[in-house]
This record gives C-alpha cells, sequence and structure tokens, in this order.
C-alpha cells in the first residue's frame, strides 16, 4: 500500500487527519480540484442535479414517515399528509415539484454534455455511468408514480408495465414478476414503495459517486473543449496546476451558490404558485382514486417520459413500438461512439453540426408535446415524423463526425430513401387516404431536416467549415 | 421555392391547428367561469352551509376534518357542531375532530342512483371549479332519466336535482340553423318553473357551495401563496447578496 502524504494538521483536524484522510479528500475533490475556469449557464446543471436529488431524499424521507403503501389507504395517507400533517402539504410539493425539477435539471445537464461534447477524452464512462444514473432516475420516478395510486397513477403504471407482455415467449411472465401478482395491486404498490425507497437512497448516490470520481479523475471538460491538463501549468495556486484551472473551492462553490439562489426562486415560485405545474407535475386525474373499473379517457404518463411515449406510440405493432422506445433511450448510451468527430465544443464545430444539435432538441421537445396530447391524426403523422427525425439524429451526428470527407449528398439520399421506404413499406395503407395525406404533407419534416444537415453543408462551403479550436480556454 | 415553402407550411399549420381545435371541442359543452374567491370567507360559510345541508347526506368529504373547516372558515367549534354535523358516531354525536363522512352505505345508495355518489373532497381539484359551477346549473327535466333530470355537463349523470327548489326546472330547447348535413343544432336551458330563488340568487349559492369544494379540495391554499411570496423575497435578497459574493471572489480571475 502506498504511503500518505504527510501533512501539517495539527490538534484535532490533525487527530483526525492521521486516522481517516479528510482534508486530503477536501482538498483532492474541491479546495485543489482545477476546474477550467471559462464554465457557463450550462454547467450549472450538476450541482443542481445533485441539490435537488437531496430535496428528494428529504422530503421522500419525511413523506414516507406518514405514507401507507396499501392500495385501500394509500390515496387517503397522502390525503392526510396534504391536511393533517403539520407543513405535510409543503413536503409533499417539494417531493411533486422536485420530480419534475429533477427531469428540467437532468434533460438540461445531458444537452450540455451535447453541445459541448463532454462524453470525449477519455470520458465515455462519466457519460455511461451518468446514463445509468439518469435510467435509475426513471426507474425511480415511474416507480413513485404509482404511490399516490390515483388515476393517473394506477393506469399509468398498468400502462407501462404492460409494455413487456409486448416482448414474445417471456413478456407474460416478466410483467407478473414486475407486479408480483397477475394483476395490478397490493402486491405492486407495496413493492413500488420499496424500490422507490431504496433506488434513490442506496444506489442513485454511489451511481453519483462514481460519476464524479470518474469525472474528477480526467478532469472536467469546458465550453472550449480544451483540455486543461494538457495546456501550460501553473497557477496562482500551484505550480503543477493547469495553469487555466482554478480550485473549485472558493470559485465555483460560490459560483453555484448563485445558480442554486435562483433555481430555488424557480422552484419555490412553482411550488408555492402554481404546485399542479399547469396539470404537468400533479395531473388533475390522479386526484381520484385508483378504479380498475374506470378507465380515464386519457391516459397520458407524466411530461418527462412523454418524448419515448410518443416514440411508442409511432409504431402500431406493440412489440416494435416497445422495441423502439427502449431503442430510444438505448442509443444515447452509444453517444461517444457515434460522435466521432475528435472536436469536443460546438463552438468550433461546423455549422450543420449545430443545426443538428439545436433541431434535435427541438424535435425532443415536439415528442414531448405529442406524448400529452390525445391522438390525432396530424398530432399522429407528427409523432412519428419526429420520431424518424430522433433516430436520424445519431446517424447525421455520425456522419458529421468527419465533415471534411463525408459524403453528404450520397447520405442525404440513402437517409431519405430509408424514410421513404419505411413509410411505403410499414406505414402505407391503401385506401386510408386521410392518413396518407398527413403521410405526404408531413414528409416536409424528415426531408427538411436531413436538407439541413446533410445538404446545407454539402452545397454551402460555410456552413461546412470547423474553426481551429484555441490551444487554451477562452473567456 | 418560397411559395411553395410558405404553402407547405400553411397547410401544416392549417392540418395540425384543425385537429387541435377538434379535440378541444369534444367532452361537450363549454364551462363558465365560477370565479370563486377562496379568500372570501363569507362566501365559504355560505357554501359550506349548503354543502352540509343539501349534499352531504350523499356525498362525504372524506378526507376533511369539520375543526378544521371551523378554523379555516372562522368559525367556532360549537357553531360548527350545531350548524353542519348531522351524523352519529358509535351512537354519540359526531365529534368536530372527526372526518366529515356520512350516513350513507355505497351499497344501497349504488342500487339507488346506479353509482354511489362520489366523495367530493377532491373534486375541486380533478374537476375544477369552474366544472363543479357549471354542473349544479345545467339541471334540466329530462322525462327518460330515472330522476327525471339530464344534465348537459354531465350526461346522463345518475343525481337528482337537489337544488330544483331553489333554482326551479329548465328545460332544454334546441334550434336548427342551416340545411342537410350542415345543420347546427343550438341548445339553451330555459326556466320553465320558478324556483324560490332568482337566477342572481341562485348563481350565488353554486358559486359558494362551489368555493367551499375549491377550499376543501386543497385547504393549503388559503395560505400557501403569502408564504410563498416571503420566500421569494429572501431568495431574492440572497440572489443580491450571491451575485456580490461570486464577483468579489472572481474578480481575479482573468
Amino acid at each position: 500500500m502506498a504511503e500518505r502524504h504527510p501533512h501539517n494538521y495539527t490538534g484535532f483536524l490533525g487527530w483526525v487527519e492521521d486516522r481517516f484522510p479528510m482534508m486530503e479528500t477536501w482538498k483532492a475533490h474541491l479546495a485543489e480540484y482545477y476546474a477550467p475556469k471559462n464554465f457557463n449557464f450550462w454547467y450549472f446543471f450538476g450541482s443542481l442535479a445533485m441539490l435537488v436529488l437531496v430535496i428528494q431524499i428529504v422530503s421522500g424521507l419525511f413523506l414516507a414517515f406518514h405514507y401507507k403503501p396499501d392500495t385501500t389507504l394509500a390515496f387517503a395517507s397522502v390525503e392526510y399528509i396534504m391536511r393533517d400533517v403539520p407543513s405535510g402539504w409543503f413536503i409533499r410539493y417539494m417531493h411533486s415539484t422536485g420530480a419534475s425539477a429533477f427531469f428540467i435539471v437532468v434533460y438540461l445537464h445531458m444537452f450540455r454534455g451535447l453541445i459541448y461534447g463532454s462524453y470525449k477524452g477519455k470520458r465515455e464512462l462519466i457519460w455511461l455511468i451518468g446514463m445509468a444514473i439518469y435510467l435509475a432516475l426513471m426507474a425511480t420516478a415511474f416507480m413513485g408514480y404509482l404511490l399516490p395510486w390515483g388515476q393517473m397513477s394506477y393506469w399509468g403504471a398498468q400502462v407501462i408495465i404492460n409494455l413487456f407482455n409486448t416482448i414474445p415467449v417471456i413478456g407474460e411472465g416478466l410483467s407478473t414478476w414486475i407486479r408480483g401478482d397477475f394483476v395490478l395491486g397490493d402486491a405492486t404498490l407495496n413493492r413500488f414503495f420499496a424500490l422507490h425507497f431504496f433506488l434513490p437512497s442506496l444506489v442513485l448516490p454511489a451511481l453519483v459517486f462514481v460519476h464524479i470520481v470518474a469525472l474528477h479523475a480526467v478532469g472536467s471538460n469546458n465550453p472550449d473543449g480544451v483540455e486543461i491538463k494538457k495546456g501550460p501549468k501553473g497557477n496562482r495556486w500551484s505550480d503543477t496546476a493547469p495553469a487555466d484551472g482554478i480550485p473549485f473551492h472558493p470559485y465555483y462553490s460560490v459560483k453555484d451558490i448563485l445558480g442554486v439562489v435562483v433555481f430555488l426562486m424557480g422552484f419555490f415560485a412553482i411550488l408555492f404558485f402554481a404546485p399542479e405545474g399547469g396539470g404537468y407535475f400533479l395531473e388533475q386525474p390522479n386526484f381520484e382514486p385508483a378504479n380498475a373499473l374506470k378507465t380515464p379517457l386519457h391516459i397520458a404518463p407524466v411530461w418527462y417520459f412523454t418524448p419515448f411515449y410518443t416514440v411508442l406510440r409511432a409504431i402500431p405493432d406493440p412489440f416494435f413500438g416497445t422495441l423502439a422506445m427502449f431503442s430510444a433511450i438505448a442509443v444515447l448510451f452509444a453517444l461517444p461512439w457515434i460522435d466521432r468527430n475528435p472536436m469536443k465544443s460546438w463552438r468550433y464545430r461546423n455549422n450543420a453540426h449545430k443545426i443538428n444539435l439545436m433541431l434535435f432538441a427541438a424535435v425532443f421537445l415536439v415528442l414531448g408535446w405529442m406524448g400529452v396530447e390525445a391522438v390525432t391524426p396530424a398530432f399522429k403523422e407528427l409523432g412519428t415524423r419526429m420520431t424518424q427525425i430522433y433516430f436520424l439524429f445519431f446517424v447525421v451526428l455520425w456522419i458529421h463526425s468527419n465533415p471534411a470527407k463525408a459524403k453528404y449528398v450520397m447520405w442525404f439520399g440513402i437517409l431519405l430513401g430509408a424514410v421513404i421506404a419505411y413509410d411505403f413499406i410499414f406505414r402505407f395503407t391503401a385506401g386510408d387516404s386521410g392518413a396518407t395525406v398527413q403521410m405526404i404533407i408531413q414528409f416536409i419534416w424528415p426531408a427538411a431536416y436531413l436538407a439541413l444537415t446533410l445538404l446545407l453543408p454539402a452545397f454551402k462551403a460555410s456552413c461546412n467549415e470547423e474553426k481551429p479550436v484555441p490551444d487554451r480556454v477562452t473567456g | 421555392m418560397k411559395k411553395f415553402i410558405a404553402s407547405v407550411m400553411f397547410a401544416l399549420t392549417a392540418s395540425v391547428m384543425a385537429s387541435g381545435a377538434a379535440m378541444a371541442n369534444t367532452g361537450g359543452v363549454p364551462l363558465e367561469k365560477a370565479n370563486v374567491n377562496i379568500h372570501d370567507q363569507s362566501s365559504l360559510q355560505v357554501g359550506a352551509k349548503y354543502f352540509a345541508n343539501y349534499c352531504m347526506g350523499c356525498h362525504s368529504l372524506n378526507f376533511s376534518r369539520y375543526n378544521r373547516v371551523a378554523t379555516d372558515l372562522g368559525l367556532t367549534n360549537e357553531q360548527v357542531a350545531k350548524n353542519l354535523i348531522f351524523t352519529r358516531t358509535d351512537g354519540e354525536p359526531t365529534k368536530v375532530g372527526e372526518l366529515m363522512k356520512n350516513g350513507m352505505s355505497q351499497k344501497d345508495s349504488a342500487e339507488w342512483f346506479g353509482a354511489p355518489p362520489p366523495d367530493l373532497s377532491l373534486t375541486g381539484r380533478s374537476r375544477g371549479p369552474d366544472w363543479i359551477y357549471s354542473y349544479l346549473k345545467a339541471f334540466y327535466v329530462d322525462k327518460t332519466r330515472p330522476m327525471g333530470v339530464n344534465n348537459t355537463v354531465f350526461a346522463n349523470v345518475g343525481m337528482p336535482h337537489v337544488l330544483w327548489e331553489l333554482q326551479g326546472l329548465q328545460e332544454q330547447e334546441c334550434t336548427k340553423h342551416g340545411e342537410g348535413e350542415h345543420a347546427v343544432e343550438h341548445c339553451a336551458l330555459k326556466t320553465v318553473t320558478p324556483g324560490t330563488m332568482s337566477a342572481a340568487e341562485y348563481d350565488k349559492v353554486v358559486r359558494d357551495i362551489t368555493n367551499f369544494l375549491t377550499y376543501v379540495a386543497e385547504p393549503a391554499q388559503l395560505h400557501r401563496k403569502s408564504y410563498g411570496i416571503f420566500v421569494l423575497l429572501f431568495l431574492g435578497l440572497f440572489a443580491v447578496l450571491a451575485y456580490f459574493l461570486k464577483k468579489e471572489y472572481w474578480k481575479d480571475v482573468h
């Protein structure tokens, strides 16, 4: 075993330090962890995600003091919290607002990774661990949503668990195994409560811990995508530290305090003035107790799942729909190996790449919007088209890996041809003129998407130009 | 080319808008605005009175307690015990600390009305005030229904028109405009037997009941926003301090 660094602490601190690397850890991860000095707005969301995790764990603990995971008692126990527990309504709204806030923060955090290429430069594991956190978060949120045992809790869980039925051979057995019963009921509620407590209190913090250990081993990326550890050495605090790095504490700790306060202003504005979040954070039908005999008119999952719900609905075949939905999440894991361009930040990459990322964000939002709306012919087609673009994005991202040599026009032809072939083979039904008209009109979306991301750089040189990455961080 | 793109965009937005508009119309009649004010204590008191006297025989408020209503509505426990509690628990008059249940058996009422009358603790949130207000005004005579009345907001509802003595009886009158498949039917409710109250008085009673049910769906809303103002003021001040603290620390980073 390696010898520990000698230290100069005396007194109590010295006594502790002899026995436990308290100050050593403090220094390694905060006071002497050198982060690039040019973090911008997008870099608040990592620390905010940790804040929300803490909010969720603490408020969840207090809710668990009063909540009863029993189908005959659950709904009433939530109302008991809302009315009879002192400040119970505040704790419950912390938790319900926190759930949505968590996803807002995490989606922005992930988009930051995308625009600045934070999964590159030996950071693939950070991204993979982050994706594992995202999966655990989705599982936690899904199981937590069942607990109030309202109509949407029940029917939303019903729909999602039944997805597993579509898997050939093992499907039925798998969904029965998940429910712990042949129907969604007390056994399901009880185990979902147990798992909803277990995942965020043990699994999530462990994953967050390794996420940060991996990050601090490689070092943070930044909006320029410049590796500060490869740049010149020596700053005011240390001769061996990167010149463009500043100690995380106090610089980023005071900056993050500002971020936290601004975030909390938004958080508490919703909590105190619109806790239902316009019917998206707490859905109206969920104020009715679960009733297995009465299906709500319109079942929609909570907003943070709706993009994937639209993907599911875009393919009529239940098994392939489910497969598409899980693929939409799974493909994100492969992102570091899809985007092979050595340049990290979108600042220096070609305009087509910037357009691609912005359109991807827009498409994700439209997918989410389609997931909360009831299906109409126009919306159904829009959801399907957005699903196609969602998957095309990853191919285009891969094509943009080498802009100088990319065969844009060829790929434009291949991908547009693939869309047309898919439409004709799987979606076209002769006689359904309404659907066909929608299909033809809304063909504009994938066509325009591919034109903007592939034809534009092919024919307009300025859209394909990459700028030189500076040696040092800017600003 | 530009013209082509413009026309396609127009077709797109038109088709999306049309389907959106069509969707908004499903689910029946447009609702009237309830315009309730949960801070109007006398309105809440009147609403509680009418609720206890006209509604509570069938509809419980299983999650609400009498003494919480007393506190929030500015009433004493004695006033509530005397005016709102008509039930007995284990032979004794129901105590003010108890939940606002009623004596009706779910099994019996399911036989009488086709379905047991729902608990109304959260209707103010699940349906919303506008729905309750419109619903209570939308009963009309329909001899084909078991209770002799139907409702335009909740078609074929099993509930009788409990407030008919106050409102009187309405009938639905429909007129057709246009020809053939383009014909549009306009229906309106018209009072045929006046009640003991004028239309304005009845509206007020219904609004008070709606107000009470809106309050009872979330008692915390009486105080929630005033806490919010203080929290946001504090955070606003904190944000200013945090901003200058950050600026001070960062002035030597170049």
